[in-house]
Protein backbone atom coordinates (compact mmCIF):
# COMPACT_ATOMS: atom_id res chain seq x y z
CA UNK A 1 0.00 0.00 0.00
CA UNK A 2 1.12 3.68 -0.94
CA UNK A 3 2.13 6.03 1.40
CA UNK A 4 -0.64 7.86 3.76
CA UNK A 5 -1.23 11.39 2.80
CA UNK A 6 -4.31 12.06 5.13
CA UNK A 7 -5.20 10.69 8.49
CA UNK A 8 -8.28 11.11 11.29
CA UNK A 9 -7.85 9.68 14.16
CA UNK A 10 -11.25 9.42 16.31
CA UNK A 11 -13.00 12.27 15.14
CA UNK A 12 -16.06 13.60 16.94
CA UNK A 13 -18.35 16.79 16.05
CA UNK A 14 -21.79 16.95 17.42
CA UNK A 15 -24.70 19.49 15.81
CA UNK A 16 -27.35 19.59 18.88
CA UNK A 17 -28.27 16.00 19.63
CA UNK A 18 -26.51 14.89 16.03
CA UNK A 19 -23.41 13.33 15.94
CA UNK A 20 -22.50 14.41 12.62
CA UNK A 21 -18.87 12.45 12.96
CA UNK A 22 -18.40 9.84 15.41
CA UNK A 23 -15.59 8.43 16.25
CA UNK A 24 -14.01 8.59 12.48
CA UNK A 25 -10.52 7.01 11.83
CA UNK A 26 -9.53 6.81 8.35
CA UNK A 27 -6.19 6.72 6.34
CA UNK A 28 -6.39 8.16 2.66
CA UNK A 29 -3.04 7.04 0.77
CA UNK A 30 -1.21 8.56 -1.88
CA UNK A 31 -2.09 8.19 -5.82
CA UNK A 32 -5.41 6.46 -4.78
CA UNK A 33 -8.96 8.36 -5.60
CA UNK A 34 -11.35 7.34 -2.58
CA UNK A 35 -15.48 7.93 -3.12
CA UNK A 36 -17.37 8.44 -0.13
CA UNK A 37 -21.14 7.02 -0.45
CA UNK A 38 -23.49 7.06 2.27
CA UNK A 39 -27.11 8.41 2.54
CA UNK A 40 -27.91 11.87 2.93
CA UNK A 41 -27.11 13.59 6.57
CA UNK A 42 -24.59 10.16 7.02
CA UNK A 43 -22.01 13.42 7.73
CA UNK A 44 -19.98 12.62 4.48
CA UNK A 45 -19.80 16.62 4.19
CA UNK A 46 -19.25 17.15 7.63
CA UNK A 47 -16.06 15.24 7.21
CA UNK A 48 -14.81 16.97 4.23
CA UNK A 49 -14.91 20.43 6.12
CA UNK A 50 -13.12 18.58 9.17
CA UNK A 51 -10.33 17.66 7.34
CA UNK A 52 -9.77 21.33 5.33
CA UNK A 53 -10.24 23.03 8.47
CA UNK A 54 -13.51 24.56 8.32
CA UNK A 55 -15.23 22.54 11.10
CA UNK A 56 -13.41 21.82 14.38
CA UNK A 57 -13.94 18.71 15.59
CA UNK A 58 -14.76 18.11 19.53
CA UNK A 59 -12.38 15.19 19.69
CA UNK A 60 -9.78 13.35 17.39
CA UNK A 61 -7.28 14.49 15.03
CA UNK A 62 -6.64 15.04 10.88
CA UNK A 63 -3.23 14.65 10.28
CA UNK A 64 -1.62 15.56 6.67
CA UNK A 65 1.79 14.19 5.61
CA UNK A 66 2.03 13.40 9.50
CA UNK A 67 1.76 16.80 10.63
CA UNK A 68 -1.40 17.53 12.98
CA UNK A 69 -3.49 20.18 10.86
CA UNK A 70 -6.76 19.93 13.35
CA UNK A 71 -6.30 23.30 14.36
CA UNK A 72 -5.65 25.29 11.38
CA UNK A 73 -7.85 27.44 9.66
CA UNK A 74 -8.73 26.41 5.61
CA UNK A 75 -5.73 28.54 4.05
CA UNK A 76 -3.22 27.34 6.26
CA UNK A 77 -4.28 23.52 5.28
CA UNK A 78 -4.48 24.66 1.84
CA UNK A 79 -0.72 26.21 2.32
CA UNK A 80 0.20 22.47 3.26
CA UNK A 81 -1.43 20.90 -0.30
CA UNK A 82 -5.13 20.25 0.38
CA UNK A 83 -7.74 21.56 -2.01
CA UNK A 84 -10.92 21.79 -2.26
CA UNK A 85 -14.19 21.85 -4.55
CA UNK A 86 -17.61 22.30 -3.58
CA UNK A 87 -21.14 20.81 -4.07
CA UNK A 88 -22.08 24.46 -4.90
CA UNK A 89 -18.88 25.77 -7.01
CA UNK A 90 -17.48 28.29 -5.06
CA UNK A 91 -16.20 30.83 -7.91
CA UNK A 92 -15.92 34.72 -8.28
CA UNK A 93 -18.86 35.40 -10.04
CA UNK A 94 -17.76 38.71 -11.29
CA UNK A 95 -14.43 36.95 -13.10
CA UNK A 96 -14.13 35.16 -16.36
CA UNK A 97 -13.23 31.02 -16.20
CA UNK A 98 -9.45 32.26 -16.69
CA UNK A 99 -9.66 35.01 -13.82
CA UNK A 100 -10.96 32.92 -11.77
CA UNK A 101 -7.70 30.22 -12.76
CA UNK A 102 -5.32 33.62 -12.70
CA UNK A 103 -6.42 34.44 -9.16
CA UNK A 104 -6.18 30.86 -7.60
CA UNK A 105 -2.39 31.09 -8.95
CA UNK A 106 -1.49 34.06 -7.47
CA UNK A 107 -2.82 32.85 -4.18
CA UNK A 108 -0.40 30.24 -4.56
CA UNK A 109 2.74 32.26 -5.24
CA UNK A 110 1.47 34.02 -2.59
CA UNK A 111 1.56 37.15 -5.05
CA UNK A 112 5.19 36.81 -5.94
CA UNK A 113 4.12 39.77 -8.64
CA UNK A 114 1.60 42.07 -6.95
CA UNK A 115 1.74 45.01 -8.77
CA UNK A 116 1.13 43.45 -12.51
CA UNK A 117 -1.50 43.12 -14.24
CA UNK A 118 -2.91 40.08 -13.75
CA UNK A 119 -3.52 39.12 -17.26
CA UNK A 120 0.32 39.65 -17.85
CA UNK A 121 1.70 37.31 -14.53
CA UNK A 122 3.83 34.77 -16.21
CA UNK A 123 1.83 31.74 -15.03
CA UNK A 124 -1.05 32.33 -17.62
CA UNK A 125 0.02 30.09 -20.23
CA UNK A 126 -0.14 27.37 -17.13
CA UNK A 127 -3.42 28.30 -16.57
CA UNK A 128 -4.93 28.29 -19.99
CA UNK A 129 -3.00 24.98 -20.25
CA UNK A 130 -5.07 23.64 -17.11
CA UNK A 131 -8.41 25.17 -18.51
CA UNK A 132 -7.49 23.56 -21.41
CA UNK A 133 -6.88 19.76 -19.47
CA UNK A 134 -10.42 20.44 -17.91
CA UNK A 135 -12.01 20.44 -21.41
CA UNK A 136 -13.03 24.58 -20.93
CA UNK A 137 -10.14 26.19 -23.12
CA UNK A 138 -12.70 27.91 -25.22
CA UNK A 139 -14.98 29.73 -22.44
CA UNK A 140 -11.72 30.59 -21.09
CA UNK A 141 -12.94 34.39 -21.45
CA UNK A 142 -16.51 33.63 -20.18
CA UNK A 143 -17.70 35.01 -16.81
CA UNK A 144 -18.39 32.32 -14.86
CA UNK A 145 -22.14 32.81 -14.54
CA UNK A 146 -22.92 32.44 -17.81
CA UNK A 147 -21.27 28.92 -18.04
CA UNK A 148 -23.32 25.47 -17.67
CA UNK A 149 -23.62 24.06 -13.92
CA UNK A 150 -21.40 21.56 -15.46
CA UNK A 151 -18.72 23.91 -16.60
CA UNK A 152 -18.64 25.57 -13.32
CA UNK A 153 -17.68 22.13 -11.83
CA UNK A 154 -14.64 22.07 -14.02
CA UNK A 155 -13.81 25.41 -13.08
CA UNK A 156 -14.59 24.41 -9.79
CA UNK A 157 -12.03 21.87 -9.78
CA UNK A 158 -9.29 23.67 -12.21
CA UNK A 159 -9.01 26.51 -9.45
CA UNK A 160 -8.42 23.79 -6.60
CA UNK A 161 -5.98 22.30 -9.22
CA UNK A 162 -4.29 25.20 -9.92
CA UNK A 163 -3.23 25.40 -6.53
CA UNK A 164 -1.46 22.22 -7.48
CA UNK A 165 -2.49 20.25 -4.59
CA UNK A 166 -1.27 17.11 -3.33
CA UNK A 167 -4.79 15.99 -2.25
CA UNK A 168 -7.87 17.24 -3.56
CA UNK A 169 -11.56 16.68 -1.74
CA UNK A 170 -14.57 17.06 -3.48
CA UNK A 171 -17.97 17.42 -2.87
CA UNK A 172 -20.32 15.56 -5.20
CA UNK A 173 -18.63 16.59 -8.67
CA UNK A 174 -21.18 15.46 -10.43
CA UNK A 175 -24.54 16.67 -8.80
CA UNK A 176 -26.43 18.77 -10.56
CA UNK A 177 -24.92 17.85 -14.00
CA UNK A 178 -27.09 16.31 -16.66
CA UNK A 179 -26.64 12.60 -16.81
CA UNK A 180 -25.49 12.44 -20.17
CA UNK A 181 -22.69 14.81 -19.33
CA UNK A 182 -21.58 13.15 -15.93
CA UNK A 183 -19.33 10.52 -17.54
CA UNK A 184 -17.36 13.02 -19.81
CA UNK A 185 -17.15 15.39 -16.88
CA UNK A 186 -15.28 12.29 -14.83
CA UNK A 187 -12.77 11.03 -17.50
CA UNK A 188 -11.90 14.75 -17.97
CA UNK A 189 -11.62 15.08 -14.11
CA UNK A 190 -9.65 12.07 -13.66
CA UNK A 191 -7.45 12.47 -16.56
CA UNK A 192 -6.37 15.91 -14.73
CA UNK A 193 -5.95 14.20 -11.65
CA UNK A 194 -3.71 11.47 -13.13
CA UNK A 195 -1.88 14.11 -15.34
CA UNK A 196 -1.20 16.37 -11.95
CA UNK A 197 -0.49 13.53 -9.94
CA UNK A 198 -3.56 14.28 -7.00
CA UNK A 199 -4.77 12.28 -4.63
CA UNK A 200 -8.60 12.62 -4.90
CA UNK A 201 -11.66 12.14 -2.25
CA UNK A 202 -15.19 12.26 -3.65
CA UNK A 203 -18.34 12.40 -2.23
CA UNK A 204 -20.83 10.20 -4.75
CA UNK A 205 -24.62 9.62 -5.07
CA UNK A 206 -23.57 8.21 -8.34
CA UNK A 207 -22.95 4.50 -8.18
CA UNK A 208 -22.37 4.50 -12.22
CA UNK A 209 -19.38 6.71 -11.03
CA UNK A 210 -18.48 4.99 -8.03
CA UNK A 211 -18.27 1.91 -9.86
CA UNK A 212 -16.04 3.42 -13.34
CA UNK A 213 -14.01 5.86 -11.71
CA UNK A 214 -12.97 4.99 -7.48
CA UNK A 215 -10.35 3.12 -6.32
CA UNK A 216 -11.96 2.28 -3.45
CA UNK A 217 -15.09 3.37 -2.19
CA UNK A 218 -16.07 4.15 1.86
CA UNK A 219 -19.36 3.83 3.07
CA UNK A 220 -20.76 6.36 5.61
CA UNK A 221 -23.14 5.86 8.02
CA UNK A 222 -24.59 7.83 10.75
CA UNK A 223 -21.06 9.66 10.87
CA UNK A 224 -18.46 6.79 10.35
CA UNK A 225 -17.16 4.88 7.71
CA UNK A 226 -19.40 1.57 7.56
CA UNK A 227 -17.56 -0.30 5.14
CA UNK A 228 -14.53 -0.03 2.73
CA UNK A 229 -13.01 -1.44 0.30
CA UNK A 230 -12.97 -1.71 -3.71
CA UNK A 231 -15.44 -0.75 -5.73
CA UNK A 232 -16.76 -4.44 -7.22
CA UNK A 233 -16.74 -5.28 -3.28
CA UNK A 234 -18.65 -2.40 -1.64
CA UNK A 235 -21.12 -1.97 -4.28
CA UNK A 236 -22.34 -5.72 -4.11
CA UNK A 237 -22.40 -5.49 -0.37
CA UNK A 238 -26.02 -6.34 1.07
CA UNK A 239 -25.62 -3.92 3.54
CA UNK A 240 -24.98 -1.04 0.99
CA UNK A 241 -27.41 -2.17 -1.63
CA UNK A 242 -30.12 -2.01 1.45
CA UNK A 243 -28.95 1.26 2.40
CA UNK A 244 -27.53 3.41 0.13
CA UNK A 245 -28.20 1.91 -2.99
CA UNK A 246 -31.81 1.64 -2.38
CA UNK A 247 -32.55 -1.77 -3.83
CA UNK A 248 -34.78 -4.85 -1.72
CA UNK A 249 -32.07 -7.16 -1.33
CA UNK B 1 -21.13 26.72 -26.36
CA UNK B 2 -21.66 29.91 -24.25
CA UNK B 3 -21.17 33.05 -26.55
CA UNK B 4 -18.21 35.25 -25.43
CA UNK B 5 -19.59 38.35 -23.76
CA UNK B 6 -17.70 39.12 -21.29
CA UNK B 7 -17.69 42.59 -20.39
CA UNK B 8 -13.71 43.63 -20.62
CA UNK B 9 -14.47 43.74 -24.38
CA UNK B 10 -17.10 45.89 -24.49
CA UNK B 11 -15.27 47.82 -22.43
CA UNK B 12 -12.17 47.65 -23.64
CA UNK B 13 -14.01 48.59 -27.58
CA UNK B 14 -14.41 52.42 -25.40
CA UNK B 15 -11.63 52.64 -23.90
CA UNK B 16 -9.83 54.59 -26.35
CA UNK B 17 -12.41 57.01 -26.87
CA UNK B 18 -12.89 57.22 -23.46
CA UNK B 19 -9.30 57.28 -22.47
CA UNK B 20 -8.93 60.66 -25.14
CA UNK B 21 -11.99 62.09 -23.21
CA UNK B 22 -9.79 62.07 -19.66
CA UNK B 23 -6.77 63.32 -21.77
CA UNK B 24 -8.87 66.06 -23.18
CA UNK B 25 -10.47 66.47 -19.40
CA UNK B 26 -7.31 66.64 -17.55
CA UNK B 27 -5.47 69.22 -20.26
CA UNK B 28 -8.79 71.23 -19.87
CA UNK B 29 -8.11 71.10 -15.89
CA UNK B 30 -4.59 72.20 -16.56
CA UNK B 31 -5.64 74.72 -18.21
CA UNK B 32 -7.85 76.44 -15.58
CA UNK B 33 -5.79 78.51 -13.52
CA UNK B 34 -5.27 80.77 -16.94
CA UNK B 35 -8.65 80.49 -18.76
CA UNK B 36 -11.15 80.88 -15.55
CA UNK B 37 -8.81 81.93 -12.72
CA UNK B 38 -11.95 82.17 -10.73
CA UNK B 39 -13.28 78.37 -10.31
CA UNK B 40 -9.39 77.52 -9.64
CA UNK B 41 -10.24 77.34 -5.90
CA UNK B 42 -13.33 75.28 -6.79
CA UNK B 43 -11.57 72.65 -8.58
CA UNK B 44 -8.63 72.30 -6.55
CA UNK B 45 -11.28 71.39 -3.71
CA UNK B 46 -13.21 68.89 -6.11
CA UNK B 47 -10.14 67.57 -6.83
CA UNK B 48 -8.63 67.43 -2.85
CA UNK B 49 -12.40 65.70 -2.58
CA UNK B 50 -12.06 63.20 -5.14
CA UNK B 51 -8.47 62.06 -4.01
CA UNK B 52 -10.60 60.97 -0.73
CA UNK B 53 -13.62 59.49 -2.80
CA UNK B 54 -11.17 57.21 -4.84
CA UNK B 55 -10.79 55.96 -1.30
CA UNK B 56 -14.09 55.40 -0.82
CA UNK B 57 -14.33 53.96 -3.89
CA UNK B 58 -11.51 51.51 -3.18
CA UNK B 59 -13.80 49.67 -0.67
CA UNK B 60 -16.94 49.73 -2.87
CA UNK B 61 -14.90 47.83 -5.13
CA UNK B 62 -14.87 44.96 -2.43
CA UNK B 63 -19.00 45.29 -2.15
CA UNK B 64 -17.78 47.62 1.44
CA UNK B 65 -19.42 50.73 2.16
CA UNK B 66 -17.40 53.09 5.28
CA UNK B 67 -19.79 55.79 6.48
CA UNK B 68 -16.64 57.07 8.51
CA UNK B 69 -13.72 57.27 5.98
CA UNK B 70 -13.93 61.37 7.02
CA UNK B 71 -11.86 59.71 9.65
CA UNK B 72 -8.88 59.52 7.29
CA UNK B 73 -9.49 62.67 5.99
CA UNK B 74 -9.68 64.27 8.75
CA UNK B 75 -6.32 62.71 10.94
CA UNK B 76 -4.37 63.80 7.84
CA UNK B 77 -5.46 67.00 7.55
CA UNK B 78 -4.51 67.36 11.53
CA UNK B 79 -1.37 65.77 11.52
CA UNK B 80 -0.32 68.28 9.09
CA UNK B 81 -1.53 71.56 10.56
CA UNK B 82 0.17 70.42 14.06
CA UNK B 83 3.32 69.66 12.08
CA UNK B 84 3.04 72.92 10.79
CA UNK B 85 2.32 74.59 13.79
CA UNK B 86 5.32 72.73 15.96
CA UNK B 87 7.32 72.74 12.79
CA UNK B 88 6.40 76.44 10.63
CA UNK B 89 9.45 75.85 8.32
CA UNK B 90 8.05 72.51 7.12
CA UNK B 91 8.35 71.55 3.87
CA UNK B 92 5.14 70.89 1.75
CA UNK B 93 6.21 67.35 0.82
CA UNK B 94 7.20 66.65 4.56
CA UNK B 95 3.76 67.72 5.55
CA UNK B 96 1.96 65.30 2.85
CA UNK B 97 4.38 62.60 3.85
CA UNK B 98 2.86 62.75 7.42
CA UNK B 99 -0.38 63.67 6.88
CA UNK B 100 -0.52 60.40 5.05
CA UNK B 101 1.53 58.51 7.05
CA UNK B 102 -1.03 59.89 9.68
CA UNK B 103 -3.78 58.34 7.97
CA UNK B 104 -2.33 54.92 7.01
CA UNK B 105 -1.30 54.78 10.70
CA UNK B 106 -4.71 55.30 11.61
CA UNK B 107 -6.24 52.76 9.12
CA UNK B 108 -4.36 50.05 10.56
CA UNK B 109 -5.19 50.39 13.22
CA UNK B 110 -8.72 50.77 12.95
CA UNK B 111 -8.73 48.60 10.06
CA UNK B 112 -7.12 45.87 12.25
CA UNK B 113 -10.39 45.88 14.03
CA UNK B 114 -12.99 46.53 11.47
CA UNK B 115 -12.01 43.92 8.66
CA UNK B 116 -13.46 41.61 10.80
CA UNK B 117 -16.86 42.52 9.72
CA UNK B 118 -19.15 43.21 6.64
CA UNK B 119 -21.84 45.26 5.34
CA UNK B 120 -24.04 46.97 7.57
CA UNK B 121 -21.45 46.36 10.81
CA UNK B 122 -18.60 47.68 8.68
CA UNK B 123 -20.09 50.55 7.72
CA UNK B 124 -21.26 51.59 11.58
CA UNK B 125 -18.32 50.58 12.99
CA UNK B 126 -16.25 52.70 10.63
CA UNK B 127 -18.82 55.72 11.66
CA UNK B 128 -18.62 54.97 15.10
CA UNK B 129 -14.46 55.38 14.98
CA UNK B 130 -15.23 58.80 13.27
CA UNK B 131 -17.41 60.39 15.59
CA UNK B 132 -15.74 59.37 18.37
CA UNK B 133 -12.15 61.47 16.65
CA UNK B 134 -14.54 64.21 16.17
CA UNK B 135 -15.48 64.23 19.56
CA UNK B 136 -11.94 64.02 20.61
CA UNK B 137 -11.37 67.11 18.58
CA UNK B 138 -14.64 68.96 19.81
CA UNK B 139 -13.73 68.25 23.58
CA UNK B 140 -10.10 68.35 23.54
CA UNK B 141 -10.11 72.51 22.54
CA UNK B 142 -7.05 73.49 24.31
CA UNK B 143 -5.27 70.85 21.29
CA UNK B 144 -7.55 70.96 18.79
CA UNK B 145 -9.22 74.52 18.98
CA UNK B 146 -12.68 72.78 19.32
CA UNK B 147 -15.37 73.68 16.94
CA UNK B 148 -13.22 76.50 15.37
CA UNK B 149 -10.23 74.30 14.62
CA UNK B 150 -6.72 74.75 13.99
CA UNK B 151 -4.66 76.76 11.18
CA UNK B 152 -2.96 75.40 8.03
CA UNK B 153 -0.08 77.25 8.16
CA UNK B 154 1.56 77.61 4.32
CA UNK B 155 4.58 75.08 4.45
CA UNK B 156 7.76 75.93 2.28
CA UNK B 157 8.48 74.53 -0.55
CA UNK B 158 11.89 73.12 -1.66
CA UNK B 159 13.14 75.31 1.05
CA UNK B 160 11.21 78.62 -0.52
CA UNK B 161 8.58 80.44 0.87
CA UNK B 162 6.23 81.09 -1.74
CA UNK B 163 3.57 84.21 -2.00
CA UNK B 164 0.01 83.57 -1.40
CA UNK B 165 -1.14 83.20 -4.93
CA UNK B 166 2.55 81.10 -6.14
CA UNK B 167 1.61 78.58 -3.28
CA UNK B 168 -1.91 78.45 -4.39
CA UNK B 169 -0.73 77.79 -7.74
CA UNK B 170 1.62 74.96 -6.92
CA UNK B 171 -1.01 73.26 -4.41
CA UNK B 172 -2.77 73.01 -7.73
CA UNK B 173 -0.59 71.56 -9.78
CA UNK B 174 0.06 69.33 -6.83
CA UNK B 175 -3.25 68.18 -6.84
CA UNK B 176 -3.87 67.70 -10.56
CA UNK B 177 -0.55 65.30 -10.56
CA UNK B 178 -1.70 63.44 -7.71
CA UNK B 179 -5.06 63.04 -9.33
CA UNK B 180 -3.13 61.26 -12.17
CA UNK B 181 -0.78 59.70 -10.37
CA UNK B 182 -2.81 58.02 -7.81
CA UNK B 183 -5.78 57.49 -10.41
CA UNK B 184 -3.36 55.71 -12.22
CA UNK B 185 -2.18 53.83 -9.64
CA UNK B 186 -5.49 52.61 -8.05
CA UNK B 187 -6.24 51.31 -11.63
CA UNK B 188 -3.38 49.02 -11.80
CA UNK B 189 -3.79 48.15 -8.17
CA UNK B 190 -7.46 47.35 -9.26
CA UNK B 191 -5.98 45.09 -12.06
CA UNK B 192 -3.11 43.54 -10.19
CA UNK B 193 -3.63 40.20 -8.26
CA UNK B 194 -3.10 41.80 -4.95
CA UNK B 195 -5.98 44.23 -5.98
CA UNK B 196 -8.37 41.35 -7.63
CA UNK B 197 -7.93 38.79 -4.80
CA UNK B 198 -9.20 42.44 -2.85
CA UNK B 199 -11.90 42.65 -4.82
CA UNK B 200 -13.13 38.99 -4.57
CA UNK B 201 -14.37 39.74 -1.03
CA UNK B 202 -17.55 41.22 -2.96
CA UNK B 203 -18.04 37.49 -4.50
CA UNK B 204 -16.49 34.86 -2.44
CA UNK B 205 -14.77 34.89 0.30
CA UNK B 206 -15.48 31.19 1.11
CA UNK B 207 -12.96 30.62 -2.43
CA UNK B 208 -10.52 32.84 -0.73
CA UNK B 209 -10.06 30.92 2.39
CA UNK B 210 -9.39 27.90 0.34
CA UNK B 211 -7.14 29.75 -1.75
CA UNK B 212 -4.73 30.26 1.02
CA UNK B 213 -5.37 33.62 1.66
CA UNK B 214 -7.03 35.28 4.42
CA UNK B 215 -9.85 37.78 3.61
CA UNK B 216 -9.40 39.90 6.40
CA UNK B 217 -5.95 40.77 5.39
CA UNK B 218 -7.06 41.01 1.40
CA UNK B 219 -9.58 43.50 3.12
CA UNK B 220 -6.85 45.18 4.96
CA UNK B 221 -4.69 45.80 2.26
CA UNK B 222 -7.32 47.72 0.33
CA UNK B 223 -8.54 49.39 3.77
CA UNK B 224 -4.82 50.60 4.28
CA UNK B 225 -4.72 51.68 0.22
CA UNK B 226 -8.79 53.50 0.47
CA UNK B 227 -7.18 55.21 4.32
CA UNK B 228 -3.76 56.60 2.51
CA UNK B 229 -5.72 57.63 -0.36
CA UNK B 230 -8.52 59.69 1.66
CA UNK B 231 -5.35 61.05 3.39
CA UNK B 232 -3.84 62.44 0.40
CA UNK B 233 -7.38 64.27 -0.09
CA UNK B 234 -7.24 65.51 3.66
CA UNK B 235 -3.44 67.31 3.83
CA UNK B 236 -4.88 68.88 0.33
CA UNK B 237 -7.54 69.83 1.58
CA UNK B 238 -6.40 71.30 4.34
CA UNK B 239 -3.94 73.27 2.87
CA UNK B 240 -6.19 74.57 0.15
CA UNK B 241 -8.56 76.07 2.93
CA UNK B 242 -5.58 76.98 5.42
CA UNK B 243 -8.21 75.85 8.22
CA UNK B 244 -8.86 72.16 9.63
CA UNK B 245 -11.85 71.62 11.86
CA UNK B 246 -13.97 69.30 13.09
CA UNK B 247 -16.51 69.42 10.10
CA UNK B 248 -13.46 67.33 8.15
CA UNK B 249 -14.14 64.28 10.15
CA UNK B 250 -17.81 64.80 10.72
CA UNK B 251 -20.26 62.18 9.70
CA UNK B 252 -21.83 64.01 6.51
CA UNK B 253 -18.00 64.39 5.04
CA UNK B 254 -18.44 60.63 4.93
CA UNK B 255 -21.76 60.15 3.59
CA UNK B 256 -20.91 62.93 1.49
CA UNK B 257 -17.73 60.90 -0.20
CA UNK B 258 -20.53 57.47 -0.21
CA UNK B 259 -22.11 60.17 -2.31
CA UNK B 260 -19.76 61.31 -4.93
CA UNK B 261 -19.05 57.64 -4.83
CA UNK B 262 -22.38 56.93 -6.13
CA UNK B 263 -22.75 59.67 -8.19
CA UNK B 264 -19.84 59.29 -10.10
CA UNK B 265 -20.67 55.46 -10.60
CA UNK B 266 -19.37 53.40 -7.67
CA UNK B 267 -16.36 51.47 -7.97
CA UNK B 268 -15.21 53.86 -10.82
CA UNK B 269 -11.71 55.34 -10.34
CA UNK B 270 -12.66 58.08 -13.13
CA UNK B 271 -16.44 59.09 -11.61
CA UNK B 272 -14.77 59.68 -8.24
CA UNK B 273 -12.96 62.83 -9.87
CA UNK B 274 -15.64 63.37 -11.73
CA UNK B 275 -18.40 62.72 -9.44
CA UNK B 276 -16.65 65.07 -7.17
CA UNK B 277 -16.43 67.73 -9.64
CA UNK B 278 -19.89 67.85 -10.47
CA UNK B 279 -20.98 67.52 -6.75
CA UNK B 280 -19.03 70.89 -5.58
CA UNK B 281 -20.08 72.63 -8.99
CA UNK B 282 -23.88 71.92 -8.15
CA UNK B 283 -23.12 72.15 -4.61
CA UNK B 284 -21.48 75.91 -5.06
CA UNK B 285 -24.11 77.00 -7.68
CA UNK B 286 -26.69 75.60 -6.52
CA UNK B 287 -26.01 77.34 -3.19
CA UNK B 288 -25.31 80.32 -5.07
CA UNK B 289 -28.40 80.42 -6.99
CA UNK B 290 -31.26 77.98 -4.64
CA UNK B 291 -30.06 79.33 -1.15
CA UNK B 292 -31.26 76.57 1.45
CA UNK B 293 -32.36 74.08 -1.04
CA UNK B 294 -29.42 72.92 -2.74
CA UNK B 295 -29.51 69.72 -0.18
CA UNK B 296 -32.68 69.17 -2.12
CA UNK B 297 -31.23 69.82 -5.60
CA UNK B 298 -28.41 67.32 -4.35
CA UNK B 299 -30.59 65.05 -3.44
CA UNK B 300 -32.77 64.63 -6.62
CA UNK B 301 -29.75 64.76 -8.64
CA UNK B 302 -28.65 61.45 -6.90
CA UNK B 303 -31.99 60.30 -7.17
CA UNK B 304 -32.15 60.39 -10.49
CA UNK B 305 -29.22 58.79 -10.98
CA UNK B 306 -29.55 55.63 -9.48
CA UNK B 307 -33.13 55.51 -10.73
CA UNK B 308 -32.19 56.05 -14.48
CA UNK B 309 -28.37 55.25 -14.46
CA UNK B 310 -26.73 52.80 -11.71
CA UNK B 311 -23.47 52.97 -13.64
CA UNK B 312 -23.65 56.59 -12.45
CA UNK B 313 -22.60 59.40 -14.49
CA UNK B 314 -19.58 57.07 -15.88
CA UNK B 315 -22.40 54.47 -16.80
CA UNK B 316 -23.73 57.35 -18.77
CA UNK B 317 -20.60 58.14 -20.54
CA UNK B 318 -19.80 54.80 -20.90
CA UNK B 319 -23.64 54.20 -22.42
CA UNK B 320 -22.81 57.21 -24.71
CA UNK B 321 -20.02 55.72 -26.17
CA UNK B 322 -21.25 52.20 -26.96
CA UNK B 323 -24.24 53.67 -28.73
CA UNK B 324 -21.76 55.80 -30.46
CA UNK B 325 -19.77 53.04 -31.69
CA UNK B 326 -23.00 50.32 -32.13
CA UNK B 327 -22.21 48.35 -29.52
CA UNK B 328 -25.44 48.74 -28.00
CA UNK B 329 -26.16 45.25 -27.89
CA UNK B 330 -23.13 44.47 -25.51
CA UNK B 331 -23.74 43.74 -21.95
CA UNK B 332 -22.30 45.92 -19.66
Amino acid sequence: MSDVLLETRNLVIKFGGVTAADNVSLKIHAGRNLAIIGPNGAGKTTFLNICTGWLKPSNGQVLFEGQDVTPLPPRKIVDRGVARAFQIPQLFTEHTALENLLISVSARDKLRNPLMDMHRIPERDEMLHLLDMVGCADVADTLVVELSEGQRKLIDIAVALALKPRLLLMDEPTSGVASSEKHSIMEILIGALKEANVTSVFVEHDMGIVENYADEVAVWNSGNVQLRGSPAEILEHPDVIRDVIGEVV
Amino acid sequence: MTTKTHSTKAKASMKSPLTFLWVIGVLAVIAVPFTTPSIQLLFNFAMAKGLAVLGVTVLLRAGQVSFGHALYFGIAAYAGAFLMASMPAADFFVVLIVGVAGAVLAGLFVGLFVVRYRGIFFGMLNLAFSMIFWSILEKFYHYTGGADGIRFARPTVLGQVLTHGQFEMMLYYSVVVLMVVLGWFTQRWFASPIGQLFQTIKTNETRLEYLGISPRRALLSGYLLSAALCGVGGVMMGMAQGVVTPEYVWWVRSAEMVFIAVLGGAGSVHGAFLGALIYEVVRTYASVYAGDIWQMILGGFLLIIILFAPGGLIGILESLFRRGSGKEGARK
